[in-house]
């Protein structure tokens, strides 16, 4: 039993870290995002404001896919280890 | 200037005053006699504080939903802090920052939306100050609603009701064209993709603010250890303060919470507006509306 829990906190937690291997693609887009951004106000430094305020709307966008790993991360640490010693309590 | 505003004037601005801050004092009242003293890293939920029995389900009275039902009406004692005794010659400053906000809110939905949504300056500048302020009340020490999934869910699924009323305002047969538009084989991607602006919305609020608690959260927990690490050494009560813990958390806090907080209130601000715009099918709408008109004359 006890080893049975270990494992299945432990594979909980390796999905966590697993899963958050996502976060490396939004950090390259929004990356690009800025740098971009920063070209253009470089270039025309009048709409810094416009641009500024378009970058920050890509980025959250693009954050999105990242944001969804951290919340099945979220949802594995806090939530999955109890429901799981739960499930397998209660089959035997 | 001063002669002019009687003394009910200023009572009533007392009690509107009171009206906004009470509502905060009674939240930290509420969580100081319920908290719950725990040690090391305690990553929690909304507590519920009790429950009312109900047919199908029992509804769960959440600290999230007092919580937000706190923030509105500080919110409304803002509000009418900010508008009483409104003047055509502008004279105060309050009334000066009140026009301010309504002046920014409008050319934002103007500039996003077209003149056609001005109606929805209201609803857009609702929906920015309680997702701001929600996310503000953890300045506090309080549990901010909007890291609870359940509140910033409610929220999408009203900015897809709207989107799908817009949708279908040039009768249902239109909308339910518009899902198989390029090619009737795309049906399905359509549709999931329909289904997926709420979901994505709500977790991109709830996530960026819950991260940012979890993240100072486990940051706290660690200085604690750091700096009983480091400073250990040290004789008597000296060695159990955690020196580290002062100060370096509330550099984070500049950004997980009143900048992220505000952004993300923004963010989602601003993809409504863009959602229910591009949800109508405007130059379809107006012809068919003159056609009605033109068969109207007509007969």
């Amino acid at each position: 039993m006890k080893i049975a829990i270990a494992i299945i906190l432990g594979c909980c937690a390796l999905g966590a870290g697993t899963a958050m291997i996502a976060g490396i693609g939004p950090g390259i887009g929004e990356g690009n995002a800025v740098a971009k951004a920063c070209e253009a106000i470089g270039r025309q430094p009048e709409c810094k404001s416009e641009v500024t305020s378009t970058m920050l709307m890509g980025c959250a966008i693009a954050e999105t896919t990242g944001l969804y790993a951290l919340v099945i991360a979220i949802l594995l640490i806090f939530v999955a280890p109890e429901m799981f010693i739960e499930l397998l309590i209660n089959y035997k | 200037m001063k002669s002019e505003k009687s003394n009910s004037f200023r009572i009533i601005d007392y009690l509107l005053i009171l009206m906004m801050v009470l509502p905060i004092v009674v939240l930290i009242t509420i969580k100081l006699l319920t908290n719950v003293p725990s040690d090391g890293i305690n990553v929690s939920g909304a507590r519920i504080y009790f429950e009312i029995p109900l047919p199908i389900q029992n509804l769960l009275i959440t600290e999230s939903q007092i919580n937000s039902w706190m923030v509105m009406i500080s919110i409304t004692g803002l509000c009418l802090y900010l508008t009483h005794g409104i003047d055509v010659k502008a004279r105060n400053k309050r009334q000066h920052l009140a026009e301010w906000i309504v002046e920014k809110t409008d050319n934002l939905v103007k500039g996003n939306m077209g003149e056609y949504f001005i109606a929805f300056s209201p609803f857009i500048g609702a929906i920015l100050g309680l997702s701001a302020f929600s996310s503000l009340i953890c300045l506090f020490g309080l549990y901010s609603p909007t890291s609870d999934i359940n509140v910033v869910g409610g929220w999408a699924i009203l900015t897809f009701i709207l989107i799908t009323y817009y949708k279908s305002k040039c009768g249902p047969w239109v909308y339910i064209k518009s899902f198989g538009d390029p090619v009737a084989l795309l049906a399905p991607l359509n549709i999931i993709s329909e289904v997926a602006t709420p979901i994505s919305m709500a977790f991109r609020h709830y996530g960026n603010v819950l991260s940012g608690s979890v993240i100072s959260v486990l940051l706290a927990a660690g200085l604690q250890g750091l700096s009983s690490m480091v400073l250990g050494w040290l004789p008597g009560v000296l060695g159990d303060i955690p020196f580290l813990q002062i100060g370096i958390p509330a550099v984070l806090s500049i950004y997980f919470d009143v900048f992220s907080g505000c952004l993300q209130a923004f963010i989602f601000a601003m993809l409504t507006m863009l959602y229910v715009s591009g949800a109508f099918p405007m130059e379809e709408y107006f012809k068919r509306k003159k056609n009605k008109q033109t068969k109207a004359m007509s007969n």
